[in-house]
């Protein structure tokens, strides 16, 4: 009796003093005002893959034509993906970017593997904490924060001056791993982290040096994240695009690279290269250009989250 | 004891082998790079830079007086406050849209997303970061721009600073939304259940305490997002235009410090020229500002783990 009383009283002065129902508003602005960001964030986002999806795969499937004159040259992926650049843009493929891109891939990883989790392996389980590991740690963190075209005339200086690489293949694939460097080394030093304590202490306990504790039971431990954070620093290598044009990617290379020292294009630049010209019909292949790109990133992606769910498990 | 001895000095021996010596001594050069990498960036950009001020064709107080940027003309002026104008201002354009945007979607996902929403929300924002910029470039270009801009503002150009500011502000969205949202989780639940056991709704919960417990968090998220406004390229090269001459309308084209860093590089600019050279003096003008940006960030985000721990 006296609870329903109670509800009855609060339930009227809800309605009666309006400062209530003021405050109910407000709250529902509010999470309605919230909503609105969240959505305009994943609209864009929705908005822009479909808009590349529906501009590029008119020019990726086969029962196109371009007016009433010519049938289209190249309509489907694979010849898309094995095709030279051309002047005309239904003929142009993105052979020789993506094999450059391939290229840079390989330079990439096999540099960036090494150092990179060495680098994480000293830091997390061999550096002493004095102030010269602070400052290695300080280096990091700000060489994160360095934009990417700063790279690209370290690179430009470096790279293709001092070494005399020239405007290779290789002195893109070393400028673009010291890129991601910096990412893989935190990644991996993470990996390190997640493992147990108590795995170290069993083995030094059993009689092993700090050395072995470390290379045959720790870095084994960690490796699936240390290979998930090498795919994810390796997706936002071969995105990028700023740095490679210093190292002449950008001028008109239509062959496949052979050697590490010949000159290339890369997916991304080519890409650029499309959305510089200003007739429609460019519009169309530099969205297949990105429909490669992403589908690219989505795999690796894919790949990353992949091993860390499949591998995590295990310790 | 010299048995002992003997015994110990036999006992490394076999320890230690050759192998992980080597082994040691790459892991640590590896993790050295890092100081390295910090070094020669540091050292190319000042030597090309004072290779561009001994240049009498160019003063100290040209580069930060003259009005216009062409370095590649027949009379040429360097005039980087040109550049550095057009950054600052596309880069307030893209904190506009991001700040506001990023935050509440920081708040959202923190205070009032169930564990469902966030699972996906969180994804879709990895996304987001994780799209390369010249697809960002050529969303401002072919979308941004005739769709929004021109239908909404008639007469504005192809390329302009408008389109370009939001799409690198739609790009820095996820970077202040995820470090915001790990600031908002960091701040102790019991300020939360505190708040709303006194009978605080969750909006004012959200606005009046957890929002200034985060604020130097939110703050550090705000000038990362600044610091990456002003070093992002491909978007500003391909949407923002190419125009060298002071000037603040944001539908006019304007020309950052990385697209002219890049438009300079892909002209004719051999070895040893001024071109050349100032490319390395923009290099440095950059890297100046975005490192101040980042060592603030990262000052104010150490005051703030501190608080709580």
């Amino acid at each position: 009796m006296l609870l329903e009383s109670t509800e009855k009283n609060m339930s009227n002065e809800t309605l009666i003093t309006g400062k209530k129902a003021e405050n109910a508003i407000k709250e529902s602005l509010f999470l309605f005002t919230l909503y609105i960001c969240v959505t305009i964030a994943i609209l864009t986002l929705m908005t822009l893959i479909y808009d590349v999806l529906s501009t590029g795969t008119t020019r990726l499937t086969s029962d196109y034509e371009v007016g009433l004159i010519t049938k289209i040259q190249i309509d489907n992926p694979v010849d898309f993906l094995t095709t030279l650049d051309s002047r005309y843009p239904d003929r142009a493929g993105i052979g020789p970017a993506f094999a450059g891109t391939v290229w840079l891939m390989i330079i990439v990883v096999s540099v960036t593997f090494p150092f990179g989790t060495g680098a994480a392996i000293y830091l997390q389980e061999f550096a002493p904490k004095n102030r010269l590991t602070r400052f290695i740690e300080l280096n990091l963190t700000n060489l994160a924060g360095v934009p990417s075209v700063i790279y690209g005339l370290l690179g430009l200086a470096v790279f293709v001056r001092l070494a005399g690489f020239g405007r290779s293949v290789l002195s893109g694939g070393l400028t673009l791993t010291l890129l991601i460097l910096p990412v893989v080394i935190v990644a991996s030093r993470e990996a390190l982290k997640a493992v147990p304590d108590t795995i170290r202490q069993g083995a030094l306990a059993l009689g092993a040096t700090k050395f072995q504790a470390v290379f045959r039971q720790v870095v084994p431990s960690a490796i699936p994240g240390m290979v998930t954070g090498m795919v994810l620093g390796l997706s936002r290598a071969i995105g990028e695009t700023a740095p490679l044009i210093f190292m002449g990617a950008l001028t008109y290379v239509n062959y496949f690279p052979d050697t590490p020292l010949s000159g290339f294009t890369a997916i991304p630049i080519q890409v650029y290269n499309w959305i510089g010209y200003p007739q429609a019909e460019w519009k169309e292949t530099a969205s297949a250009g990105i429909i490669l790109l992403l589908g690219l990133l989505l795999i690796m992606n894919s790949l990353a989250i992949f091993i860390r769910n499949r591998y995590e498990k295990d310790l | 004891m010299e048995n002992v001895n003997n015994l110990r000095n036999q006992l490394t021996k076999t320890i230690t082998r050759p192998i992980e010596k080597i082994v040691k001594f790459f892991i640590t050069a590896s993790a050295f790079a890092a100081i390295l990498i910090s070094i020669s960036i540091i050292f190319t950009l000042l030597t090309e830079a004072i290779n561009f001020f001994q240049d009498p064709a160019v003063t100290f107080k040209g580069y930060f007086t003259a009005t216009r940027w062409t370095p590649t003309f027949q009379n040429p002026e360097y005039g980087v406050i040109v550049l550095i104008s057009s950054t600052l201002y596309i880069a307030v354009i893209a904190c506009l849209i991001s700040f506001p945007l990023g935050l509440f979607s920081a708040i959202y996902l923190s205070e009032f997303a169930t564990k469902r929403t966030r699972k996906v929300i969180k994804p879709v924002l990895e996304v987001l970061a994780g799209v390369p910029t010249v697809v960002f470039g050529y969303f401002a270009l072919n979308w941004i721009t005739p769709n929004i801009i021109q239908r909404f503002i008639p007469g504005t150009g192809v390329f302009n600073a408008l389109s370009a500011g939001i799409a690198v502000g739609i790009m820095i969205i996820p970077t202040v939304a995820s470090i915001s949202d790990d600031a908002l989780n960091a701040v102790p639940n019991s300020l939360r259940n505190g708040s709303l056991a006194l009978g605080a709704t969750r909006r004012i919960t959200s606005l009046k305490i957890m929002f200034p417990a985060a604020l130097s968090g939110i703050i550090a998220s705000f000038i990362l997002g600044f610091s990456r406004a002003i070093g992002e390229t491909m978007i500003v090269t391909i949407a923002g235009g190419q125009y060298p001459e002071l000037n603040l309308d944001p539908r006019s084209a304007m020309y950052t410090i990385t697209s002219s860093i890049v438009n300079v590089s892909l002209g004719d600019t051999p070895h040893g020229t001024t071109a050349y050279n100032a490319l390395f003096a923009l290099g440095i003008t950059l890297f100046i500002m975005t490192f101040i940006l980042n060592i603030g960030s990262d000052y104010v985000a150490r005051k703030y783990r501190k608080e709580y721990e």
